[in-house]
C-alpha cells in the first residue's frame, strides 16, 4: 500500500475534480426542472469554469480524462495508461 | 453520443476482499432495482416524453445511473479480486464462481441474470414517471439493506453516496411528473 508522492498528488487533484463535478451534476439535474433559476444557473456556470480549468491541469500532468476527441494525447497514445478507474488505489495481491 | 470520463463519480477503494459482500451488492449491478435496470429504463423512456424538462431529466439521470453502474461494478470487482476459492466457497459464492470465476457479471446475488423484464417503457409518460419514482425508492431501500449488511467503512461509504443520489433523483422525477401533468391538462389531453 505504498503510494508515491506523485501518485498522491494525482489522486488529490482527481478528488478536487470529483467534488466540483458533483456540483455540476447536481445543479444540472436541478436546472432541468428549474430552468429559470438564475442563481442556480450562475452557480452551474461558476463550477463549470472551475471544472474546465481543473480538468485541463489534470490532463496536462497525468494524461487524458476523456476520449473520442475530447482530450489531446501525448506520444505514445496515453488513453490506455493505467490505472483504470475501477483500479484506483487498488493494489491488493491476488490470492 | 456518450463520452467516457476516466474516473469514477465516487471513489471505490476497498482494501479487504469480501466475497460475501460482493454477493449481496451485485444485485445493484444486475438485479431488478439495480443501476443497469435504472439506466436502461430512463434512457428508453426518454424518447416519448412530451416536454423538454422531462426529456432532460430522463436523459441525464439515465446517464448518471451508468456512472453508478460503474461504481457498483468496481465494488464487486474489488470485493472479489483478492478472494481465494476457499473464501468464495465459505461465502456461499461457489455457484457464482463456477460460472464466472472472479469476474463481474450482471445478475442478482442468487444468480438470476439481468433481464429487460425488470423495466417497462409504456409510452404513457404519467405511467412511466410513476415507475421511475417507485424505482428510485426501491433502489434506496436496497442500499439501506446493503448498508445494514456491511461492516467495512470502505464499502459503506460508496453505498451511502449511491443511496443519497436515489433520493435526489426521486425529487427530480416528482417535479417532472408535476410538470408533465400540468402540460397535459393545458392540452386537455386524456
Amino acid at each position: 500500500m505504498n503510494h508515491t508522492h506523485a501518485d498522491n498528488e494525482r489522486r488529490e487533484l482527481l478528488e478536487q475534480i470529483r467534488a466540483i463535478e458533483f456540483m455540476t451534476i447536481d445543479l444540472n439535474l436541478y436546472l432541468n426542472t428549474h430552468p429559470n433559476d438564475r442563481r442556480a444557473l450562475n452557480e452551474y456556470n461558476y463550477y463549470t469554469r472551475q471544472l474546465q480549468a481543473l480538468r485541463k491541469e489534470y490532463e496536462m500532468r497525468y494524461g487524458p480524462l476523456t476520449n473520442f476527441g475530447y482530450s489531446l494525447s501525448q506520444y505514445p497514445w496515453a488513453w490506455i495508461n493505467e490505472p483504470w478507474p475501477w483500479e484506483e488505489d487498488h493494489y491488493m495481491e491476488g490470492c | 453520443m456518450w463520452v467516457y470520463e476516466k474516473k469514477l463519480q465516487y471513489p471505490v477503494r476497498i482494501k479487504n476482499p469480501n466475497p460475501k459482500m460482493a454477493k449481496y451488492i451485485i444485485t445493484q449491478y444486475g438485479g431488478p432495482d439495480g443501476e443497469l435496470a435504472a439506466s436502461l429504463r430512463y434512457l428508453s423512456q426518454r424518447y416519448h416524453m412530451p416536454i423538454p424538462e422531462a426529456k432532460g431529466v430522463l436523459n441525464d439521470i439515465g446517464t448518471e445511473e451508468l456512472a453508478h453502474f460503474e461504481i457498483v461494478g468496481a465494488m464487486v470487482y474489488q470485493l472479489m479480486k483478492g478472494a481465494c476459492p476457499e473464501e468464495i466457497k465459505m461465502a456461499d459464492m461457489g455457484t457464482y464462481y463456477a460460472d464466472h470465476d472472479n469476474a463481474v457479471y450482471p445478475s442478482t446475488g442468487t444468480g438470476v441474470p439481468f433481464t429487460a423484464a425488470y423495466i417497462q417503457s409504456k409510452g404513457d409518460p404519467i405511467a412511466d414517471l410513476h415507475e421511475d419514482l417507485a424505482a428510485e425508492q426501491k433502489a434506496r431501500a436496497t442500499y439501506e439493506n446493503l448498508i445494514k449488511l456491511a461492516d467495512d467503512p470502505d464499502v459503506i461509504d460508496p453505498l451511502r453516496f449511491l443511496r443519497e443520489r436515489e433520493i435526489v433523483h426521486f425529487q427530480r422525477f416528482g417535479e417532472v411528473l408535476q410538470k408533465v401533468r400540468e402540460y397535459m391538462e393545458s392540452k386537455k389531453y386524456f
